[in-house]
């Protein structure tokens, strides 16, 4: 695994861990006034869930993959339906 | 009577939206299965979102909070925002490259080839579809609840409509919702096939998003504000200590990260990536997919708490609670129109792709995979569309024999379903060593476990295990050693069919 594909797994597994606050389980109090800090959390959880997938998207693109896609190959499998 | 006019603009509007795309049909199967794979980046996000959304996003996120409180959230939509992304990166991507490659548009059509071998097709065709049939019929039974819940009595007096449905007290029955529901999906889906499907699609998440959040300022307002209505909630909905329904134990929390997984799976997820007119289509997906579950489940989560202090509520049945919260508090006829058109949009959005993906499969992985001759295009969109209607008879015959059954509970089994053949496609995508023994075991294990699990839980209840594991879990763990264990018991694939599959390092 290159560096930059182990760094997002290390990033992935962590934000994965981070989704079960424990800490927050019992606790009422509101954010803003008006958000259950449990809501709160998991709501700021989703907007870190984006930036994560931004930051993959921007320095993990799989640029090999989409080239390789584009390669014509001499033959399609489904002739029926398939062709491109 | 106003909300009723609503309902049909909008079914309407819908229809002419949806035909719009017509003029882009270029009559081939292709342009029918995999929408030539011209879709752009904004419509492909709409239409998967749409069709990972279903009725629960609106109704059934507000019951859900309503009956365990804020949990729901981190349960069912900041798992997903993180999960579902995942899959469409990992998955969804590699997929696309490799239909695009091979020319495939269905799920089979690519284990098969993987797994050279054509039996696997033949094991994954009934499953898939009996895991699907649940999902459809959860859409149309929903709609008709929800227009039933419109249009029924209230209170002393009877429903909207007393003289010409007596038998339902004057509310809509079910086989005439049920009928209108399907006939404005299989007259777009006939139409335009997956094009078709994605401009509705557009079109009914824009809507179904507006409403949900027009739904939120209304009732919040009702409330006195965001302040004033949580502080009026019952505050055993503010946590998540498990105390009688409200709650969530913290095993099962942890477990239920399992369940949004089943996207990898879905065969009309599949269809829908496919449809995507280059992998850098995926970008805006992979990223806003999670925000779009935020703007949908925060509002509607919060609504269901906020039920729990308000009197008229009081044992209210979770689906009907958000009917009620806009009936009750809101009030206007307009605003009840636009709400139950969002709900019905919801329901619809992962319809039409579902009736596709069955009329596909139908005709590529049986038909056409069995056929000793050549079929013209022509006849090959013939006979999709021919499925297509079937499939539509079907669900709607289903729909009227089951209305009174809880097919609801059998959502979750289809999603831990979908989800724990995951391994199957991991596998299939990232490890060279998989092998056609691999497969198999591991989707009977998968379907061993899960109908055990399935029995056990009275057909379709809830139910956990070991203290709180989702079936899934079990499942998964099923399906990924029968992976591994088949895979490495016999000789790795041929060099040749991996060559096909991977790209070269």
């Amino acid at each position: 695994m290159k560096g930059p594909t182990l760094a997002f797994v290390v990033a992935f597994v962590v934000l994965a861990a981070l989704h079960q606050d424990n800490w927050n389980w019992d606790r009422a109090d509101l954010v803003f006034g008006f958000l259950p800090v449990g809501l709160a959390y998991h709501a700021g959880y989703s907007l870190v869930a984006a930036v994560f997938w931004a930051v993959v998207v921007r320095f993990g693109w799989p640029d090999r993959l989409e080239a390789w896609a584009e390669e014509p190959e001499e033959e399609t499998d489904e002739a029926g339906g398939g062709g491109r | 009577m106003t909300s009723i006019w609503i309902i049909i603009a909008y079914l309407g509007l819908l229809l002419a939206f949806a035909l719009g795309s017509k003029r882009f049909f270029r009559g081939t199967s292709n342009d029918y299965f995999v929408a030539s794979r011209s879709i752009g980046p904004f419509m492909l996000l709409m239409s998967v979102f749409g069709t990972t959304m279903t009725a629960f996003a609106l109704v059934g996120s507000t019951g859900k909070a309503f009956e365990i409180g804020v949990g729901t959230y981190g349960l069912m939509a900041s798992s997903s925002g993180l999960i579902h992304a995942a899959c469409f990166f990992v998955i969804g991507i590699r997929l696309w490259a490799i239909g695009k490659r091979h020319g495939y548009v269905t799920q089979i059509q690519f284990f098969r080839k993987r797994f050279q071998s054509s039996g696997l097709g033949y094991l994954l065709f009934p499953i898939l579809v009996m895991l699907v049939v649940p999902y459809l019929l959860i859409g149309v039974i929903g709609a008709s609840k929800t227009m039933m819940g419109l249009t029924g009595p209230k209170g002393p007096n009877p429903g909207m409509f007393p003289e010409l449905f007596g038998a339902t007290n004057g509310a809509i029955p079910p086989w005439l919702t049920g009928a209108v529901i399907c006939l404005v999906v299989l007259c777009y889906i006939f139409a335009g096939g997956s094009r078709a499907a994605a401009w509705a699609n557009t079109f009914q998440t824009l809507v179904f998003m507006a409403m949900g959040v027009l739904a939120f300022t209304l009732i919040s307002n009702r409330l006195g504000g965001l302040g004033e209505a949580i502080a009026n909630a019952d505050p055993g909905h503010l946590v998540r200590t498990p105390a009688g329904e409200a709650g969530v134990s913290k095993v099962t929390f942890l477990t239920y990260m399992f369940i949004p997984l089943s996207v990898g799976m879905f065969p009309h997820l599949f269809q829908h990536w496919l449809t995507a007119r280059s992998a850098k289509t995926f970008r805006l997906t992979v990223i806003a997919h999670p925000l779009c579950i935020a703007i949908v489940w925060v509002p509607c989560v919060l609504i269901g708490v906020w039920a729990t202090g308000v009197p008229a509520l009081e044992g209210a049945t979770p689906g009907a609670v958000l009917a009620k919260m806009v009936g009750v508090l809101v009030q206007d006829p307009v605003i009840v129109g636009l709400v139950t058109a969002g709900v019905l949009a919801a329901i619809m959005s992962s319809l039409d792709s579902q009736f596709l993906c069955l009329g596909t499969i139908f005709t590529n992985d049986i038909v056409l995979h069995r056929a000793r001759r050549e079929y013209s295009d022509k006849a090959i969109l013939l006979m999709a569309r021919g499925f297509v209607v079937a499939i539509v008879a079907l669900t709607y015959i289903l729909s009227l024999v089951l209305f009174e059954q809880n097919v609801f509970d059998l959502a979750v089994w289809s999603f831990s379903g979908f989800a724990a053949l995951t391994p199957l496609v991991l596998a299939a995508l990232y490890w060279r060593r998989a092998t056609k023994v691999g497969a198999y075991l591991s989707v009977i294990a998968t379907a061993i476990t899960w109908f055990v699990l399935f029995k056990r839980s009275g057909f379709g209840g809830e139910l956990t295990v070991f203290g709180g594991v989702m079936p899934v879990a079990v499942c998964w763990v099923a399906g990924a050693l029968g992976m591994v264990i088949g895979s490495l018991a016999t000789r790795p694939p041929d060099a040749a069919v991996v060559a096909r599959f991977f790209p070269q390092r």
